[in-house]
């Protein structure tokens, strides 16, 4: 690889990582995987607010924090009380820190054997040996992306989690990603399959330890294959200094159903990205999505949602809650291919902007391609309804506790869909100190 | 109940007041004293939900001249939940929808916020749910209103009672009423109408907006009063309520120039 990125960023980053010893543990597809992504990194550039789907994030920012890759954790640099105090005891947890999966620190707190969880090099023997080769890389491409193309490069290990065929897995699965210190980039990775009937609810949950500014470059593939039904809860809750930059990719097959609820709470810039395939008959979605954000903060969603095949199913809330000087946006794409007769296709955004200074910008795009189908969107971006605010402080209430509980209410809706009550209560909690501002 | 020596609650004196730059009131004149209960009568348009907002402190009526005094005090510049604190209360005529906000969540916080301010006992949440039940008999609501969001897809009858509701957990010194009767039938109208009358006592007052004298029946009011272009016209006892229904407001006017005619 004697080729130079045309992007110094880009190329600082190649350096560094060649400096490094590659892992000792691997196998030849993932080293494969990283070489060929690594190869098309330097063929690529960093978006800049020029590139359409870059237009209203400008991320050049990250150029000025050159992060090296955290270089490897070792499990005792934290101890499990730590790590336990943002977990529910009943949960099984996988955690994460600063990208490198920490099996030490995980705990499948269940003897369910119709669960397999294991690094992505770990996959070399018995009947899970092809899965990496299989599954792995083939819905998160990287030819276009470089944000994908970086994580798969750069991933430290990946964790890959299988559910076995009809089994009904009645813990969450939770995976807990930690960010333990500033001015480190994490690229952590993650493989979920749901074999044919399995169901199974993920919750995936970033954190972070300090105050300062780091960088998550997530990389996640979900296979719901036919008849599964796979709920995925997505905590963003990073420091408010950080870059948090995800891409999520959801393949649902034939009468599979994939639940994907999002919540973008923390980080200065994040950039979420979700392309949800429906590739079987009769596959539903129901994505749903809050941002909630103030100063100068700026979240961005773009989803995809591709009806491929008939009688698919989607269902799509997007809310953002936006005050200070915060920037919220969302990006909302609904294909339907020219095969998906019958497609049923929902989708709202609807955007609270709390201050002068706030600033939203939506984008919704239906591109139909089948005569026989029910789509139907919209957006509309407010302000808190002065009547409602007038009822309420002829109540007695105070106007910023009015102002508060619309808000919450506002933002309730969402909260509302998260199917983990210990979850739910904690992201209420914080929902209202948040809103409890003023 | 009029009686000489109870003390003026609300005294209004010469109020004007504009909304987006329009005048709406044109000169209200109205005093109120405890115990009493009012009617404001007035063809739509006239002014009458305005007049009931402005007194409650909807912040986009501006008052641009007179004065309003509750209890002696002038409360032009107060917030509206200062004057809800006060004991100033609203039933609107058309009830605001909050999706999101459970009702009991949102009566009991009403509720606990106006008790700490008048230095009352607030409620725990078993301790108000027990509490608002029995209120809720009063109007012979369903418990079931209370897990739903704050007037959510309820029906005009079941808005208008949740309002009475609010009332009877608030305890107003002045209630304003407007058109509480509309989108009533005839039970809900007597169930509600029972409500307020045990509600109403010697230390407070009513003020009951409506165009029709239907409510009146059961409701029986003290003073009418029929507003007409941002002004009281006339004011007289509730035989004028029979009187405009029999006649209609035209009548007014018609006797207005008699009686001109006559001097
Ligand atoms: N927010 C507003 N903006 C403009 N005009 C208004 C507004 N509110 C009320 N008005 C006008 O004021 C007049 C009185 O209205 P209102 O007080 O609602 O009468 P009523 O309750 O007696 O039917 C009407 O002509 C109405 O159109
Ligand atoms: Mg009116």
């Amino acid at each position: 690889m004697n080729t130079v990125a045309r992007d110094d960023y880009l190329e600082r980053l190649i350096e560094s990582w060649k400096k490094e010893i590659s892992p000792a543990r691997s196998i030849p597809y993932l080293d494969q995987l990283r070489a060929n992504a690594l190869g098309r990194v330097e063929l690529l550039r960093l978006p800049t607010i020029r590139d359409e789907e870059w237009r209203f994030t400008d991320i050049s920012s990250l150029r000025n924090t050159p992060f090296p890759r955290a270089s490897a954790v070792a499990s005792t640099d934290l101890d499990d009380q730590r790590v336990d105090a943002f977990l529910d005891e009943t949960a099984c947890k996988l955690v994460f820190i600063d990208g490198q999966y920490m099996p030490g620190l995980s705990n499948l707190a269940t003897d369910d054997d119709s669960i397999t969880v294991c690094s992505l090099s770990e996959l070399t023997t018995g009947a899970r040996a092809h899965i990496a080769e299989q599954y792995l890389g083939q819905l998160a491409s990287f030819q276009e992306n470089v944000f994908v193309a970086l994580n798969t490069a750069l991933m430290h290990e990946g964790v890959c989690i299988v559910v076995s065929a009809d089994a009904a897995v009645k813990v969450p699965l939770h995976i807990l990603y930690i960010s333990s210190s500033k001015d480190v980039a994490a690229y952590p990775r993650c493989l979920l399959i749901a074999e044919m009937g399995a169901r199974v609810t993920l919750v995936e949950e970033y954190v972070a330890l300090h105050e300062g500014v780091s960088l998550t470059n997530a990389v996640m593939e979900v296979y719901v294959m036919d008849s599964a039904s796979v709920n995925h809860v997505r905590v963003q809750h990073e420091s408010q200094q950080a870059f948090h930059i995800a891409n999520s990719f959801a393949q649902v097959a034939k009468a599979a159903h994939y639940d994907s609820l999002n919540l973008a709470l923390g980080a200065r810039i994040s950039r979420f990205d979700e392309r949800i395939t429906l590739a079987g008959e009769n596959a539903e979605c129901e994505v749903d999505g809050l941002a909630l954000i103030a100063d100068r903060q700026l979240a961005d969603t773009h989803t995809f949602i591709d009806h491929a095949l008939p009688y698919g199913k989607s269902r799509q809330l997007h809310k953002c809650i936006v005050d200070g000087n915060a920037h919220g946006v969302f990006s909302g794409k609904i294909m339907v291919r020219p095969h998906a007769q019958l497609t049923d296709a929902r989708q709202l955004n609807r955007s609270l902007l709390l201050s002068d200074k706030a600033r939203m910008d939506t984008k919704p795009q239906l591109e139909i391609f089948a005569d026989d189908v029910k789509c139907a969107h919209g957006a509309t971006v407010g302000q808190l309804d002065k009547e409602s605010l007038f009822y309420l402080q002829s109540r007695g209430l105070a106007e910023v506790a009015a102002r508060n509980l619309l808000t919450y209410a506002f933002g309730g809706e969402i909260i509302d869909r998260v199917v983990v009550p210990s979850l739910k209560r904690r992201l209420e909690e914080y929902i209202l100190a948040r809103t409890r501002i003023g | 109940m009029i009686d000489a020596n109870s003390k003026t609650l609300l005294e209004v004196h010469d109020l004007h007041a504009t909304v987006g730059g329009i005048e709406i009131l044109k000169g209200v004149n109205l005093t109120v004293r405890t115990g009493e209960i009012h009617a404001i009568m007035g063809l739509n348009g006239s002014g009458k939900s305005t007049f009931s907002k402005v007194l409650a402190g909807h912040p986009s009526y501006e008052i641009t001249r007179g004065t309003v005094l509750f209890d002696g005090q002038d409360i032009s510049a107060l917030a509206p939940e200062e004057r809800a604190q006060a004991g100033v209360f609203l039933a609107f005529q058309y009830p605001v929808e909050i999706p999101g906000v459970a009702n009991n969540q949102f009566l009991r916080l009403a509720y606990n916020t106006v008790q700490g301010k008048r230095g009352k006992e607030e409620l725990d949440p078993l301790e108000f749910d027990d509490f608002v039940r029995e209120k809720m008999k009063l109007l012979k609501m369903s418990p079931d209103f209370l897990d739903r969001s704050v007037n959510e897809g309820f029906s005009g009858g079941e808005k208008k009672r949740n309002e009475i509701l609010q009332m009877a957990l608030l305890e107003p010194r002045l209630a304003l009423l407007d058109e509480t009767d509309s989108g009533l039938d005839i039970d809900a109208l007597r169930i509600v109408a029972n409500g307020v009358n045990q509600l109403a006592n010697k230390d407070n007052a009513l003020i009951l907006v409506t165009h029709y004298q239907r409510l009146l029946d059961y409701i029986v009011p003290d003073y009418v009063h029929v507003m007409e272009a941002g002004r009281i016209i006339r004011t007289s006892g509730k035989e004028l309520a029979q009187e405009l229904e029999t006649h209609g407001y035209d009548w007014i006017h018609a006797s207005d120039r008699v009686a001109g005619a006559q001097s």
